[in-house]
Formats: structure tokens, C-alpha cells, sequence
């Protein structure tokens, strides 16, 4: 196979899986149970990759990722709302089409994205000026003065929460009959790794791994930590806002309670389980940590007396996480057969040779 | 054009609190040469390149590189001015590939955004080529290509030296700051680094600015030499004239007794 067709084995493969997944939710197969797990996968997926930019890649520490959850999936639900819900609770009405939900979905779910960079841009821009623990505090009083705000405000229901996101879901069910909350959160989860892929991947997004490994030196060879620090922030916040109105929709129904620092909690837990800076363990932890959590609720609450446990010992005898810092290729070379091969880090001579066989 | 002044330090002061740890630093470099900034510990040698690095703002005085006031500036925009430096303990990404380390510290040249990565835009694929062929060139004039794909933790001293010395090249600087490049090195590779230096000197067309304690180094190579000691500036001039300075030897070459 050559290099080129190559380029799309792993989207196809993805693509496949996704149709496959949906065709068996349509079919009833996959129950309304699974379907639920399934979706809080991906959630969790997009939480804990974007939480790796900024924890595992740029190497600080933010502790408040679920306000920004909580601002993306306040916004995309007031949004959805006031534009798609006939007898909501703001407007009264709905102010465009309910049917148009259809094409408008994920529109909703990226303004949620945008509403949460925008919020961690005011975080950032301050406490970036300092350094190290003081981003962790930062973080975490965020997460307050968000989860505090939401509880105060009355049009979003106070502490009561917001309800009635499920109505522009049966909505898109009217035009067509497909289990979309599971179609985009697959979307989604699958955009969120291509993205952090692509991004961290390239020389620009490496200056945010040169920050970790040694931040004076990464200044003195000309990256702008600061830029790098305020695209890592803001990009892996706009992450958490994108998972957070997909969260949102798939519950029908959110309160501040669910964004509190335990949300951030569980997200950490994710990254860390998974290994600091690497995608691929972000995504595995994500699964495992999901799956966990749901084999383990006949435990009621010794779950929470079991998981931290498992941390405990995780830490104990892997503090890296499942993956340290290494991607799935690396631990298994055939996989590398997957991927095409990045041309620009192989020597020019030889690249020279095969350059003309492409 | 010999006389051009690469950098220029006017009246430096600078003081950490109530310590005054530099006092009245002039240097004057000039274009292409090889300059050296010796003294004992302590003495403020690495203060003065973190000064010029921008890592801290001078209390009083100019720094001048090209003619252009520097001091102030952010450390990134003063090396994408086009001054590199290397330091004292090696400071690699000692986690990320040799290619890696010398595509990175090109960024000042990125033109591309995150959304050009995201989507492989012509503009992205472009510069992402030009860096990585312009990496494996440097790579391959230090005859380190062979070691582009290792990480530099697992690279013996010497070779880590080699490879940071090419990664603050990757900068293009036109003037390069090299703290103490023989630190680590045993007596027998300080030839070969000396001839290395020179080698660098001669192909890259680059003013270097040395801090050094291996008096062998700093002799043979510096054409000019400034002695500081107590953040003062106690002696300057060729190395023969250093070298039977009487207030040097009193002050940092002890015994009046040289190499």
C-alpha cells in the first residue's frame, strides 16, 4: 500500500467502525444502556485527551477542567434551547425551525466550544504571567467562581439546573430517525484525537512539548512560550466545552453539582492513568476508566473506595501510566504499518530514492 | 565591514535586589571575531549572556545587537534576532528526537496556525518541509544525521555537547554565546573541541562569544579576551596580554603560573 493511500487506512477504519456501531444502535442490537456507555466513552475521551494538552504535553498543571465543561454545556444547551425547543422555558418558542436541529447540531455543540476558550482566554492570559502551582490554583477557584455563578443565575434554573435538552433530540428524530447523540459524540471523540494528532505533531505544537521537557531552553530557541501556553489552554478548554454540550444532550438534563472539582477529578484520574503526553493512553484510560466505573456500580459506594485505590497502586508501581509518554506504535511496531510515513524525518537521501515511487 | 559591531554593552549595572552583581560591563564585539568573557566563580560571566538572552532586564545600561536596543526584550524575540547560546549543563529536550530538538528551535520562522496544521494546508506542508530539509542539512554538516532519530539522553557528553552547539546554530545566529562549551569534556577531547569551534567559526561565518575556564580553549582560539571578577571588569585585551596582566593573575589565575 502506498504511502499516500495510507493516509486514510485509519480514518477509513474509524469511519467503518462508526457506521457499524450506528447500524447496530438503529437496529436495537446495541440497547439504550450500551448506547449510554458508549457515548460517556467519548466524552470522556475528549475530556481526558484535552486535558492531556495542557497536563501531560505542556507539563502544568489545571485542575479546573470541568467549568470549562460546564460552560460549554450550559451555552450549547441554552442555545439549543432558545433555537430548537417549541415551549422552552427563555423564548417560550422556538426561533428557528425546530427540524433545522438536524444540520444546526453540531453548529450548537462548537458554540459551546468558542463560549469555553473564550472563558479560559481570561483565565489565561493572567495566570500565565506567573508560573507552575499557580495555574493549578487558578484552576481550581475557576472551577468554583463558574459552578458558583451557575448556581446564581435564574435563567439557567439556579442549582435546580437547566432540563429539556432532549426535546431537540427527538426534534432531529422527527426529520430523521437515527441515534444522533451517539453519532456526533463519535464525531467528535474521533475529531478531538485527529485534531490533537495533527496539532501536537506538528513543529508549532511541539514547542508546546519543548515547554515540559525545559521551558528556559524552549525561550532561548525561540519559541513563544506564552503563545504556545495560551493555544495549548485554549484549545484543550474549547475541548472540555465541546464534550460538556455533548454531555448535556446525551443526559437531557445538567445542574452546576455535575461540573464541580470532582468532574476535573475524574479527568485527571483519566490522564494520569493513561500516561502524561501520550494520545493514544488518554483514549485507552478513557475506555478503561469508563468501563470500570460501570462494572463497578453494583459496589454502590465502595466504587469510590476501590478506584482511588487502584490509583494508589497505579502510582505505586507505574507512576507514568499505562502508556508513559509513548503512543501505541511505539509499544507495538506493526501498527506502525498503519500509518503513512512522515517523509520529512526520514533522511533526504533515502527520502530522495523513494520520493520518485510515490 | 570587519568593524561592525555585532554587539554592543553599554555602562551595564545590574542588580538582584541589593546585590550588585554586574557593575559598568562595556563590550564591544565585532563582526566575526572569536571573543572570550573569562573569570573565577561567581564572577558574573553567565549573568552577562542571561542578560543579553533577555532573561533578565538590565538595571542600568544598552545592550545593542545589530545597532538595535535588545534589553527588554522577551528572550524568544531576542533569539529570533538571531542570537543563539548554549549553556553550561546541557539543556536539551533530552525527551524529544535530535530532528526534533533542531526543527523546534525554528519556530521563529513559522508562519503557519494551528488551523493550517489541523487541516495539512499547502502553506503548512511547505514549511514543515523546508524546516526538516533545512534541519537535515545542519545534521548532516555536523555529521550528526546519522543520530537525527536518537534522543540526546541517550547520546554520550561529548555528542550532546555537538548537538546542542548545532541546535543554537539552527537559530542562523549571527552571533553565537557558548557558556563553558569544555564542561564535562576531558583533557584529551579538548583539542578536538577546539578545532570543532574553529571548524563552526569558519563555515557558519558566525561571531562567537565564549565564556570558558580551560584556559587552553580561551588561548588558542579568542582574539580578544575580557576578564571580569566581582561583576567588575578587571582586564581586557589579546590573549598574550591577559596572560601577563598582572591584575588577572592575581585574581583568577592564582600562581602567576598560565596553562
Amino acid at each position: 500500500m502506498s504511502n499516500k493511500s495510507k493516509k486514510f487506512l485509519v480514518p477509513g477504519i474509524t469511519a467503518v467502525v462508526m457506521v457499524f456501531i450506528v447500524i447496530l444502535a438503529k437496529l436495537d442490537i446495541l440497547n439504550n444502556y450500551y448506547q449510554t456507555i458508549l457515548m460517556t466513552i467519548c466524552i470522556n475521551v475528549i475530556m481526558s485527551a484535552s486535558l492531556n494538552i495542557v497536563n501531560g504535553y505542556m507539563g502544568e498543571f489545571s485542575c479546573g477542567h470541568g467549568g470549562f465543561m460546564a460552560v460549554g454545556a450550559y451555552v450549547s444547551s441554552l442555545l439549543s434551547l432558545i433555537f430548537f425547543c417549541p415551549g422552552n422555558s427563555i423564548t417560550g418558542h422556538a426561533l428557528l425551525p425546530p427540524g433545522s436541529a438536524v444540520f444546526l447540531f453540531p453548529v450548537v455543540i462548537l458554540l459551546g466550544g468558542l463560549a469555553s476558550m473564550v472563558v479560559s482566554l481570561l483565565v489565561a492570559i493572567p495566570s500565565f504571567k506567573t508560573r507552575d502551582d499557580y495555574l493549578a490554583i487558578v484552576t481550581i477557584a475557576t472551577n468554583f467562581i463558574i459552578t458558583t455563578s451557575l448556581n446564581n443565575i435564574p435563567v439557567v434554573g439556579e442549582s435546580r439546573g437547566l432540563m429539556g435538552m432532549k426535546s431537540t433530540l427527538s426534534q432531529m428524530n422527527n426529520v430523521v430517525d437515527l441515534p444522533w447523540s451517539l453519532i456526533w459524540g463519535m464525531i467528535f471523540a474521533a475529531l478531538t484525537v485527529y485534531a490533537i494528532h495533527r496539532i501536537m505533531t506538528s513543529t508549532l505544537g511541539q514547542g508546546i512539548s519543548a515547554i515540559r521537557y525545559d521551558e528556559i531552553s524552549a525561550e532561548i530557541m525561540s519559541v513563544n512560550t506564552n503563545k504556545m501556553k495560551l493555544i495549548a489552554f485554549t484549545f484543550s478548554s474549547g475541548l472540555a466545552g465541546i464534550a460538556g454540550g455533548l454531555f448535556a444532550h446525551m443526559l437531557g438534563f445538567i445542574n452546576p453539582a455535575s461540573f464541580g472539582i470532582m468532574k476535573s477529578t475524574e479527568s485527571l484520574v483519566m490522564v494520569y492513568l493513561g500516561g502524561m503526553g501520550s494520545l493514544s493512553g488518554s483514549v485507552l484510560s478513557a475506555f478503561i476508566f469508563t468501563i470500570l466505573l460501570e462494572l463497578l456500580r453494583p459496589a454502590q459506594i465502595f466504587k469510590w473506595v476501590i478506584i482511588p485505590l487502584m490509583l494508589i497502586l497505579i502510582m505505586q508501581f507505574r507512576p507514568e501510566g499505562i502508556m508513559g509518554t509513548r503512543e501505541l506504535p511505539q509499544v507495538f511496531p506493526k501498527l506502525k504499518k498503519l500509518f503513512p510515513v512522515n517523509l520529512n524525518i526520514v533522511r533526504r537521501t533515502e527520502s530522495s530514492d523513494t520520493g520518485g515511487a510515490l | 565591514m570587519s568593524d561592525t559591531a555585532v554587539l554592543e554593552i553599554n555602562h551595564l549595572t545590574h542588580r538582584f535586589g541589593g546585590l550588585e552583581a554586574l557593575t559598568d560591563i562595556n563590550v564591544n564585539l565585532r563582526k566575526g571575531e572569536i571573543a572570550g568573557l573569562i573569570g573565577p566563580n561567581g564572577a558574573g560571566k553567565t549573568t552577562v549572556f542571561n542578560l543579553v538572552s533577555g532573561f533578565y532586564v538590565p538595571t542600568e545600561g544598552d545592550i545593542l545587537f545589530k545597532g538595535k536596543r535588545i534589553n527588554g526584550l522577551k528572550p524568544h524575540v531576542i533569539a529570533s534576532m538571531q542570537i543563539g547560546r548554549t549553556f553550561q549543563n546541557i539543556r536539551l529536550w533530552s525527551d524529544m528526537t535530535v530532528l526534533e530538538n533542531i526543527c523546534i528551535s525554528q519556530q521563529y520562522r513559522l508562519s503557519y496556525n494551528v488551523a493550517d496544521a489541523f487541516f495539512g494546508t499547502k502553506r503548512f506542508k511547505s514549511e514543515e518541509k523546508k524546516i526538516h530539509e533545512e534541519a537535515w542539512t545542519l545534521l548532516e554538516k555536523f555529521n550528526l544525521a546519522d543520530k537525527a532519530l536518537d534522543y540526546p539522553r541517550n547520546l554520550p557528553y561529548g555528542v550532546q555537547r555537538r548537538v546542542e552547539i548545532a541546535r543554537a546554530l539552527s537559530l542562523n545566529p549571527d552571533l553565537l554565546m557558548l557558556d563553558e562549551p569544555a564542561a564535562g569534556l576531558s583533557t584529551s577531547d579538548l583539542a578536538d573541541l577546539i578545532s570543532y569551534i574553529r571548524w563552526i567559526h569558519d563555515t557558519f561565518g558566525v561571531t562567537i562569544w565564549m565564556i570558558e575556564h580551560q584556559m587552553q580553549v580561551i588561548m588558542t582560539l579568542c582574539d580578544y579576551i575580557q576578564v571580569i571578577n566581582f561583576g567588575k571588569e578587571i582586564a581586557r585585551g589579546t590573549p598574550e596580554e591577559i596572560q601577563t596582566d598582572q591584575n588577572v593573575i592575581k585574581a583568577y589565575l592564582g600562581n602567576g603560573e598560565i596553562d
